[in-house]
């Protein structure tokens, strides 16, 4: 108890920068399965100073967030702390009763998680629940006057009014701000913030990063910054820790794992992202998956996937290596994997044959653990199959696709497209308003190109894709295929054509009915438009699609839940690609995945463009996936496109504020040390009430008079660049 | 022997369900979620445990889904004459029962009673020849009949043992004639002391026979219940060791610490004490009424058998009618929406509005007019029985869907906004089929979860609904009525209390068993609560 006394009690005293005030040691935490423990978090040692943000990154799967969630000893039923020590506050909290442990955490440690949606309690008002966490002892009025502080301070406009709203009655990014206000009420020493960003736009993840310093910068907590995001951490953190199946590999100063990443995992993140190599260049990938917890590789983890690998690299786990003052990397090999990387191109052929006697050793002891594991083909293995396969056999027309680039009439025309919900009110159901989700967008996409749909979350970009594939009715304007008016056709007319056009979708875990098989999901297609592959049974086509997105065909017999995320996108794709369609739509198809996963799909939805001349409608908020597979760029905000272009005019010379706006807020690794741009201020209003004249006027800083009259109309830049902005017509 | 087999309907469908739920377990097999969901069930040794119970039950309830009628003797008929069958139906359940069925007393008597429950005015022979009036409580004709048997016929009166050696049914007994028949007469009394010094030596000398009798009997039946029952678990081991190619003794060692995946340890122990109970019960039921016997003097152990099937019946042709129904509004409201939508909301709403009673009452009373005024329609009283039994399930049926309707229009609601199921639409599938292949599939946890729940809530209905008197025929033999002729029993000084206690005990176990299965059902399907365990 008097350790509660000290914190209700003392002032808060800002610890010294630069002091350590949470340091791990060694933290081992498992999963009880059965009469086994799986061993998620696997010794990680790191120490947190005051002021100073250390930001763990992985991949899905590695054990961050249970590591997190250790530190606060708020671990799910079958979880168990097997060691360690946990040091704050000169006490180790992994040896405190739970009674002691609660008075720590919120006051001592906080957390805020990745979806301010389900993390907030619906049905209390937010400042009932700031009120909740702020220390016991203090009155009414004290508690909210404290409570509104709390909340200016995280940023919240006209806090006054907020304070007594439910969450429902907030944006994600609001609710994120009062999630916040929530984790400092305690006024604690270290915040964890699991993925704060993950699930926001790049505008508001932005504010929310630079709430986040500007607080840290006030406050001198220490900041442990769980993500999986490069961008994050490049404009968040002051120091890094790589974790990879469950151990950290790496640590250094931001600029230094920058500037020279040492562990060869982290050399492949970096490698396999899309920033940055241009479009048709295939991307690097990291062959393989993140080992299970039940068939952790001895010795190095990293070992199955590393294309330097070598026989000590399985046998030992390697020891810390201290390369530069504060970068450490856990490598036997890490003075060669340098030297590889500085003569720039090391024999390929060596790396390949690396890489496949490690995907051996991997499958061999996966195969031991009697652990299904469908051994994934790597991306240049599926190319080859594709390029022999399947341009002569599945799509004979092959050679009309090159004459059709040429051809003047696109493959698919959208006309004022408009997508109106109506709101019904009233017990007889009478429509009072409409969400003017899509509001007249004009498209144009031609064979084997790509146009990327651009914008924040709910400007109607996946309207769009939906109603070009007629799975919601549009309101007006039309959409036409090859020439074909698709709105207004009744469902048996338009039959004949879904089969040209199909859909690749955002979550591969949704996408996949978990009670169908692999082969019945791709077959369902065939089955329904009644198509006979013409070379052979369904089976067979099944298997050819299979090798087609670089799969095992014996895949055919399994089920989604066997699947790794990336895996699936992939039968998602040959699910779409079985009924030979002429345009996918994509709709945010990597956004769900890891960035090394990413890169594999990245390459198949390339590759598979240059050998069947499909044409794709990309919808995405990822400018970095843009960049690399987009043709031509179209931006949304609230239901109508702001610009349209090359993707060459649109990303590197933006001419509407908010398509410069939106790039200024993407987080990128080269401008690590230069400070970040001001993010756009305020949210996207509702598409039901969409402000009048020119929607992005009330967010935009050079808006002028006449944004507020009149919506302004297109600006020909050049020949394919038009914008829809005042300020570029003069 | 000669049987003309019958199938009643409610026959008919209790077998078809026995099968359909033999085929659904075969399909689960080829479902990797269903078959582990399954294996979790079979991990969980509570729902394992109540597992076994159930299934002694089912296996009483389908011996008693088997009806045949016997062929009647008719010596004087020839080859060539068509067989005459009895008026009687009667179930594989009921030949095994023999002794049970047959033996019927007068009228109650205790659980494992030698004497009836009440006193009766008898002529007693004594050696002189000179008729005697004694009002003593009388020897059972069946319950302990074989004990000091070489005094018993003989000092029985002729009438008496001549009605007992007919062995005729209890009905064509008239049970208020020999009881009380005449007030005490006073012309007993000068001889009364030395016949009751005898006859109390006598009964005590019976008592002891009966004492002894019963625990030699409890004891060999629970010798050779083990002696079974150990033969069983060798045999379950050697099962074991020979499919997962181990020692004997490893198996038998992780049997015994209940290491087995299939919670083999609680099926085991569950026999074993099903065995424990069950064979002293059987051991006895030969000779004595273990449960006793109930005013017109039926066995109430063949009572509560009987009442197994009936209480299956409803629990499971119920749900049958349930099924369809909740599955096809739930998921085509909530799949389709709009006005589809609010019609069938609209029709649940309206009849979860009437009291569910009320409604059951006035079906059931509209049926029972149709069935009494067209006798013509049934052979037999077992098929009138029978019919209304049925018709009791549907009624029950057709007013309980709602819940269950609700639950899946809620469900189908949220997986229609899935993405697998627009990538269909995107294909044109059309809806019934997306229905039909993706929404059921992914809706069957609730299904069965549903089922295993409501079997349970089924019975207890039917168990109110008899005793409202709004149940299943009086002819027939169920929970509900028993407890329904019991309710007077317990006014009587001192009370009656057996008929009411072995009823309310076995549908307990039944109800409590299937409460327990249900309970692992529900945890094994029961997708957010498989993550967290």
């Amino acid at each position: 108890m008097s350790h509660e006394i000290d914190f209700a009690v003392q002032p808060r005293q800002t610890p010294p920068r630069g002091e350590s005030v949470l340091s791990v040691r060694g933290l081992r935490t498992g999963f009880a399965a059965g009469r086994t423990t799986l061993t998620a978090v696997a010794g990680i040692d790191f120490t947190l100073h005051a002021g100073e943000t250390f930001a763990l990154l992985g991949e899905s799967g590695c054990g961050k967030s249970v590591a997190a969630l250790s530190l606060m000893r708020l671990l799910p039923p079958a979880g168990r702390i097997l060691g360690g020590e946990v040091r704050f506050a000169g006490r180790d909290l992994l040896r405190l009763s739970e009674a002691e442990m609660r008075a720590v955490r919120g006051r001592g440690v906080s957390m805020i998680f990745q979806e301010p949606a389900t993390s907030l309690n619906p049905v209390l008002r937010v400042g009932e629940q700031i009120i909740e966490a702020l220390p016991g002892g203090m009155g009414r009025a004290d508690a909210r006057e404290r409570a509104l502080a709390l909340l200016a301070a995280a940023g919240i406009a006209d806090p006054a009014r907020r304070i007594d709203a439910y969450p429902f009655q907030m944006s994600g990014g609001m609710k994120q701000r009062v999630m916040i206000a929530e984790a400092l009420a305690g006024e604690p020493q270290v915040l964890i913030a699991d993925e704060p960003t993950t699930a926001l736009d790049v505008t508001i993840q932005a504010q929310i990063l630079d709430l986040l310093a500007r607080l840290q910068a006030e406050r001198g907590m220490g900041i442990l910054l769980i993500t999986h995001d490069l961008g994050v951490v490049a404009r968040a953190a002051q120091r890094v820790g790589v974790m990879y199946a469950g151990e950290i590999v790496e640590e250094a100063p931001r600029a230094m794992f920058f500037a020279a990443p040492r562990h060869p995992y982290t050399r492949k993140l970096f490698a396999a992202l899309p920033d940055g190599v241009g479009r048709g260049h295939r991307l690097e990938t990291i062959p393989g998956q993140v080992p299970p917890l039940s068939a952790m590789p001895a010795g190095c983890r990293f070992a199955p996937r590393c294309a330097h690998a070598e026989t000590r690299c399985t046998l030992a786990a390697p020891a810390w290596r201290e390369v530069a003052p504060g970068h450490r990397v856990r490598c036997h090999r890490v003075d060669e994997v340098a030297l590889a990387a500085s003569a720039v191109s090391a024999p390929l052929a060596a790396e390949m044959a690396a890489s496949g006697t490690a995907q051996a050793a991997h499958v061999g002891s996966a195969a031991s653990s009697q652990e299904f594991r469908i051994q994934e083909f790597t991306a240049q293995e599926a190319a080859v199959q594709v390029s022999a396969v399947q341009v002569s056999s599945i799509v004979p027309e092959g050679t009309e696709v090159g004459s059709a680039l040429t051809a003047p009439s696109p493959l698919l025309e959208v006309r004022d497209l408009a997508v109106h919900f109506p709101i019904r009110q009233g017990w007889l159901r009478r429509a009072v308003g409409a969400v003017r989700a899509v509001d007249g967008v004009s498209l144009a996409l031609e064979r084997g190109r790509t146009l990327a749909l651009v914008g924040e979350s709910g400007c109607g970009k996946t309207s769009v894709g939906k109603a070009v594939l007629q799975l919601i009715a549009s309101t007006a304007g039309e959409v036409k295929l090859d020439g074909r008016i698709l709105t207004g056709l009744s469902r048996s007319a338009l039959r004949p054509l879904r089969r040209r056009m199909q859909m690749v979708f955002q979550d591969p875990f949704a996408s996949l009915n978990p009670r169908l098989s692999v082969g019945e999901i791709i077959a369902e297609g065939m089955q329904a438009l009644g198509l006979g592959r013409a070379e052979a049974s369904p089976a067979a086509a099944v298997a050819a699609l299979l090798a087609q997105v670089g799969l095992d065909p014996a895949a055919a017999g399994r089920y989604p839940h066997e699947f790794s995320g990336g895996q699936r996108q992939r039968i998602a794709i040959a699910r779409a690609l079985a009924v030979q369609p002429e345009l996918i739509v994509c709709d945010e198809p990597t956004s769900a995945l890891d960035v090394s996963v990413q890169a594999q799909i990245l390459n198949l939805l390339g590759s598979l463009q240059a050998d069947l001349g499909l044409a794709y409608l990309l919808i995405t908020h990822n400018f970095a996936v843009v960049e690399h597979l987009a043709h031509e760029v179209a931006v949304m905000y609230l239901g109508r496109i702001v610009e349209r272009g090359t993707v060459g005019e649109v990303l590197h010379s933006p001419r509407h504020p908010y398509t410069q706006a939106l790039l200024a807020a993407v987080p990128r690794i080269g401008s690590a040390d230069e400070a970040p741009p001001p993010a756009l201020s305020g949210e996207m209003p509702s598409p039901a009430n969409p402000p009048a004249g020119c929607h992005f006027h009330p967010r935009c800083p050079r808006a002028g008079a006449e944004c507020r009259t009149a919506y302004p109309a297109p600006v020909a830049v050049s020949a394919t660049h038009t914008v829809y902005c005042v300020l570029n017509a003069r | 022997m000669n049987v003309l087999p019958v199938i009643l309907w409610s026959d008919a469908l209790v077998w078809l369900m026995a099968l359909a739920a033999l085929v659904l377990g075969l399909l689960s097999r080829r479902q990797p979620p269903l078959a582990a969901a399954w294996r979790r069930v079979g991990r969980s040794r509570p729902g394992m445990a109540a597992a076994t119970v159930v299934a002694v039950f089912v296996v009483v309830g389908l011996l008693d889904s088997l009806h045949y009628r016997p062929a009647l003797d008719t010596p004087a008929a020839g080859a060539s004459a068509a067989p005459a069958y009895a008026i009687e139906t009667l179930s594989v359940l009921d030949a095994l029962a023999v002794p049970l069925r047959l033996r019927g007393e007068k009228t109650y008597s205790a659980p494992l009673a030698t004497h009836a429950f009440a006193k009766e005015t008898q002529e007693i022979r004594a050696a002189d020849g000179s008729v005697q009036q004694v009002r003593d409580f009388p020897r059972l004709r069946f319950g302990g009949a074989h004990l000091l048997r070489e005094e018993a016929p003989a000092e029985a009166t002729d009438g008496d043992t001549a009605n007992a050696n007919a062995g005729v049914s209890r009905r064509t007994a008239d049970p208020s004639a020999t009881t009380d028949a005449s007030p005490v007469s006073s012309a007993m009394a000068p001889s009364a002391l030395p016949a009751t010094s005898a006859m109390s030596e006598k009964a005590a000398a019976l008592a002891a026979a009966r004492q002894y009798d019963i625990s030699r009997r409890v004891g060999v039946a629970v010798l050779s219940a083990l002696i079974v029952w150990a033969g069983v678990v060798v045999w379950v081991v050697q099962l074991l060791a020979r499919r997962e190619s181990l020692a004997f003794a490893e198996v038998g060692r992780r049997l015994w610490r209940g290491e087995t995946v299939f919670a083999w340890r609680a099926v085991l122990l569950t026999l074993a004490a099903i065995a424990l109970v069950v064979a002293p019960m059987l051991a006895l039921a030969g000779d004595y009424h273990v449960f006793g016997t109930d005013k017109v003097g039926q066995d109430v152990f063949y009572q509560v058998l009987k009442s197994v099937r009936t209480a299956l019946v409803i629990g499971l042709v119920t749900t049958l009618t349930t099924l369809p129904l909740a599955i096809f509004f739930g998921l085509a409201a909530g799949y389709f929406r709009g006005w589809i939508d609010d019609l069938i909301q609209y029709l649940y709403t309206t009849l979860n509005s009437i009291p569910g009673v009320l409604l059951i009452a006035a079906a059931v009373l509209m049926m029972q007019v149709l069935i009494d005024t067209h006798p013509q329609w049934f052979a037999t009283a077992a098929e009138r029985a029978d019919l209304r039994l049925l018709a009791l399930c549907f009624i029950l049926g057709l007013t309980s869907w709602t819940g269950l309707a609700r639950l899946l229009r809620g469900e189908a609601m949220k997986l229609r906004e899935l993405e697998f199921v627009q990538a269909a639409q995107s294909f044109g599938v059309s809806d019934l089929r997306i229905i039909a292949r993706h929404i059921l599939p992914n809706v069957m946890h609730i299904v069965v979860i549903a089922l295993v729940m409501d079997f349970s809530s089924l019975v207890l209905a039917e168990a109110v609904l008899s005793y409202v008197g709004i149940g299943v025929d009086p002819t027939m033999i169920s929970f509900g009525t028993m407890i329904n002729n019991a309710r007077l029993e317990l006014a009587r000084e001192p009370a009656v209390w057996w008929s009411l206690a072995a009823a309310f005990t076995f549908m307990v176990a039944l109800v409590l068993a299937a409460n327990l299965l249900a309970d692992a059902v529900r945890d094994a399907f029961d997708a957010r609560l498989v993550g967290s365990s």
